[in-house]
C-alpha cells in the first residue's frame, strides 16, 4: 500500500505541478486585470479541473497510452516525476511550461530506456497539434475578437454593464477553462498510471459509481487543485500582463478561445458527433494550454496591431517549448538508470 | 432581485451626475444673461441654484468615486473615468465661482461690450454643452465622443477670439477711462472664457480616454 502510494507521488507531484501552472493559463488574465479575486478563480478552477478530469479524461489518456505503454508502477513513477522535475523548474524561472510536453518527452525517454518502439505515427500526431494548437487558438481568439468588437458598437453597451457581463463571463469561461483543462490534461498527470492503477472500481450498492481509471483521474484532479492553491498566484501575474497588455473583455476571450480548443481535443462526445456527421475530427491528445493561451493572445495582438507584443517574452516562452521535452526525457533516462540499477526496480517489462 | 443592480444604480448615478453639469451649465449662462438684462435679482437666485448643484454634483463625485474603488470596478479605465469626472467637476466649480463674483463685484458692463459678452456666454455654454454630451458619449458609444470634442474645441476657440475683442475693447474705449474698470472687463471676459477652456480640458482627457476604451 505504501509503496503505491510512494509510485503515485510523482504524478501527485505532477498534478500540483501542472496546477501551480496552468491555472494561470485560466484564469491568469481574470486576476491580473483584477476583475477576478484569486480565491474565487482558485476555487472554481479546483472544482472544475477535477470534475473535467473525471467525466471527460479518457479520451487523451487512450491516446497518450497509445505513445508508450508504461508497464511498471516504477517506471511510471519516475517518467512523471522526470516531467514534475521538469515543470517545476520551468515554473521557478516564471515561463509558462507545458506539461503535455515534458510528458510525452519521458514517455520517449522511458520508450528508449525500456528498448520499446515509440509510435511514430502516434507521435508525429501530437506533435502536429503543438502546432496546430496555438494556431486554432489564434483563429478562434481573432473570431471572437472581431463579433465582440462589433456586438459592443451595435448594442452600445455602457462601460459599467461591459465590466459586470465581463466579470461574469470570466466566472463562466474559467470553470469552462478548468473544466477543459481537467479533461484534456489529466493525461498527461496520471496517464502514465493507467495501465498499472493500484485502484480497484468503487462500487455502491452493486454498481460501479467510479471505475479504477476514475478514480486514478480523481486522485490526479484533486493534485492539480491543490497546485491551483497553493503556488498559482505567482504565475498568474505573467501570463497576460507580461506578454501581452490584456483589457479584461479581451481577458475574457483569451481564456474562451483556449478552453475550447482543450475541449476539442479532448472531447470523446465531440469526436463522436462529427465523425457521425461525416467530418473529420480532430485526434484526442493532450495539448498544452499554455500554447493555446500564447496563440490566442497573439491572434487578438495581430487583431490590434502586432507591434504591441513584446517579442522576448514570446521567445523565451518558445525556447522552454523546445527545452522542455528534451529536458524530461533526458532526465527519464538517467532516473530509470538510477531506479533499475541502484534502486534495484523493476522499470520496464 | 434584478441581474447586476448595484451596476444600474452606479450607471444612473453617472447620469445624474452630467445631468447636474449641463444643467449648472445652463444655470450659469441664463444667470449671466440675466445680469448683462440688468436683473440682478434673478440673478442671485441663479446663484443659489449654483450653489445646491455645486454641492449636489461633488456628492455625487465623491460617492462614485468611493464606489469604483471600494468594488474594484473597471480596474483597466478607472483612473481615466476618475479624472473626467473630477475635471467635469471643475467645470461647475469655476461657473459657481464666476457667477458668485458677478453677484458680489456687480461689473458696469457698458453698452459697447453687452453684445460681446452675450457671445462670449453663448460660445462657453456651447462649450459645456458639448462637453457634457462627449463625457455621456464615453460610457456608451466612444465613436460619437470625437464629434462632441471638435464641437468643444470650435466653441472654445471662438470664445478666446471674443475674449480677445473684449479686452482690446476695453483698454481702447472712450467711454470709460478708469483703469479699475477696464481691468474689471478684462477679468470677467477671462473668467467667462475660462469656461470653455475646462471643458476643453475635460474633452482633452476624453479623447485620450476613448482610445484607451476600445478592447
Amino acid at each position: 500500500m505504501f509503496a503505491t502510494l510512494f509510485f503515485l507521488s510523482s504524478g501527485l507531484f505532477l498534478g500540483w505541478s501542472l496546477g501551480a501552472n496552468d491555472a494561470a493559463n485560466v484564469f491568469g488574465t481574470a486576476v491580473g486585470t483584477k476583475m477576478v479575486r484569486f480565491r474565487t478563480a482558485a476555487l472554481i478552477s479546483s472544482l472544475f479541473v477535477i470534475l473535467g478530469a473525471v467525466i471527460a479524461g479518457h479520451g487523451t489518456t487512450e491516446t497518450l497510452g497509445q505513445l508508450g505503454s508504461i508497464n511498471a508502477l516504477a517506471g511510471a513513477f519516475t517518467a512523471a516525476f522526470s516531467a514534475a522535475i521538469s515543470v517545476l523548474t520551468m515554473t521557478r524561472l516564471r515561463l509558462p511550461v507545458s506539461t503535455s510536453q515534458a510528458i510525452i518527452g519521458a514517455i520517449v525517454g522511458w520508450n528508449i530506456f525500456a528498448g520499446k518502439p515509440t509510435d511514430l505515427s502516434v507521435l508525429s500526431k501530437i506533435v502536429g497539434t503543438w502546432v496546430l494548437c496555438p494556431i486554432l487558438a489564434g483563429l478562434i481568439a481573432m473570431g471572437v475578437y472581431f463579433v465582440t468588437q462589433r456586438l459592443i458598437v451595435k448594442w452600445r453597451v455602457h462601460l459599467f454593464m461591459m465590466d459586470a457581463w465581463t466579470r461574469l463571463g470570466l466566472v463562466v469561461v474559467g470553470a469552462f477553462g478548468a473544466y477543459s483543462l481537467g479533461a484534456n490534461n489529466i493525461a498527461n498527470v496520471m496517464g502514465v498510471f493507467v495501465p498499472v492503477t493500484p485502484f480497484p472500481d468503487l462500487r455502491v450498492d452493486g454498481h460501479i459509481w467510479l471505475t479504477g481509471t476514475e478514480l486514478l483521474f480523481l486522485v490526479g484532479g484533486i493534485a492539480i487543485a491543490a497546485g491551483v492553491c497553493t503556488y498559482s498566484h505567482r504565475v498568474m501575474q505573467t501570463v497576460g500582463a507580461e506578454l501581452f497588455r490584456l483589457s479584461p473583455v479581451t481577458a475574457l476571450i483569451v481564456v474562451l478561445a483556449s478552453g475550447l480548443v482543450l475541449f476539442i481535443f479532448a472531447s470523446q462526445n465531440l469526436e463522436q458527433a462529427l465523425h457521425s456527421l461525416g467530418l473529420p475530427a480532430l485526434p484526442l491528445v493532450p495539448v498544452s494550454s499554455s500554447q493555446a493561451v500564447v496563440g490566442a493572445v497573439l491572434g487578438i495582438g495581430i487583431m490590434k496591431g502586432v507591434h504591441n507584443i513584446r517579442y522576448i517574452v514570446l521567445g523565451k516562452i518558445c525556447l522552454g517549448w523546445v527545452v522542455t521535452p528534451l529536458a524530461a526525457g533526458l532526465v527519464c533516462w538517467v532516473l530509470l538508470f538510477f531506479m533499475q540499477n541502484v534502486f534495484m526496480q523493476i522499470v520496464a517489462r | 432581485m434584478k441581474l447586476f443592480g448595484k451596476t444600474r444604480e452606479l450607471i444612473q448615478e453617472i447620469e445624474v451626475f452630467y445631468d447636474t453639469i449641463a444643467q449648472a451649465a445652463l444655470v450659469c449662462k441664463t444667470g449671466i444673461d440675466f445680469f448683462l438684462d440688468r436683473d440682478t435679482e434673478r440673478l442671485t437666485e441663479r446663484v443659489h441654484e449654483m450653489n445646491d448643484l455645486e454641492n449636489q454634483a461633488d456628492t455625487l463625485r465623491r460617492s462614485i468615486e468611493r464606489k469604483l474603488y471600494s468594488r474594484m470596478l473597471i480596474p483597466d479605465v478607472r483612473g481615466d473615468v476618475l479624472g473626467l469626472l473630477e475635471a467635469s467637476d471643475n467645470v461647475i466649480d469655476w461657473a459657481k465661482k464666476l457667477l458668485t463674483a458677478m453677484d458680489i463685484e456687480r461689473p458696469q458692463i457698458p453698452d459697447s461690450l453687452l453684445k460681446e459678452f452675450r457671445e462670449l456666454n453663448e460660445a462657453s455654454y456651447k462649450a459645456m454643452d458639448e462637453m457634457v454630451k462627449a463625457a455621456r458619449c464615453y460610457f456608451y458609444e466612444t465613436e460619437m465622443v470625437n464629434d462632441h470634442i471638435n464641437k468643444v474645441y470650435f466653441f472654445e476657440h471662438e470664445a478666446d477670439k471674443i475674449e480677445d475683442q473684449i479686452k482690446r475693447k476695453a483698454f481702447r474705449s472712450d467711454e470709460f477711462t478708469e483703469l479699475s474698470r477696464r481691468v474689471q472687463m478684462r477679468y470677467f471676459a477671462e473668467r467667462v472664457a475660462n469656461l470653455s477652456d475646462q471643458a476643453e480640458n475635460v474633452g482633452n482627457r476624453l479623447a485620450i480616454a476613448a482610445i484607451k476604451r476600445s478592447i
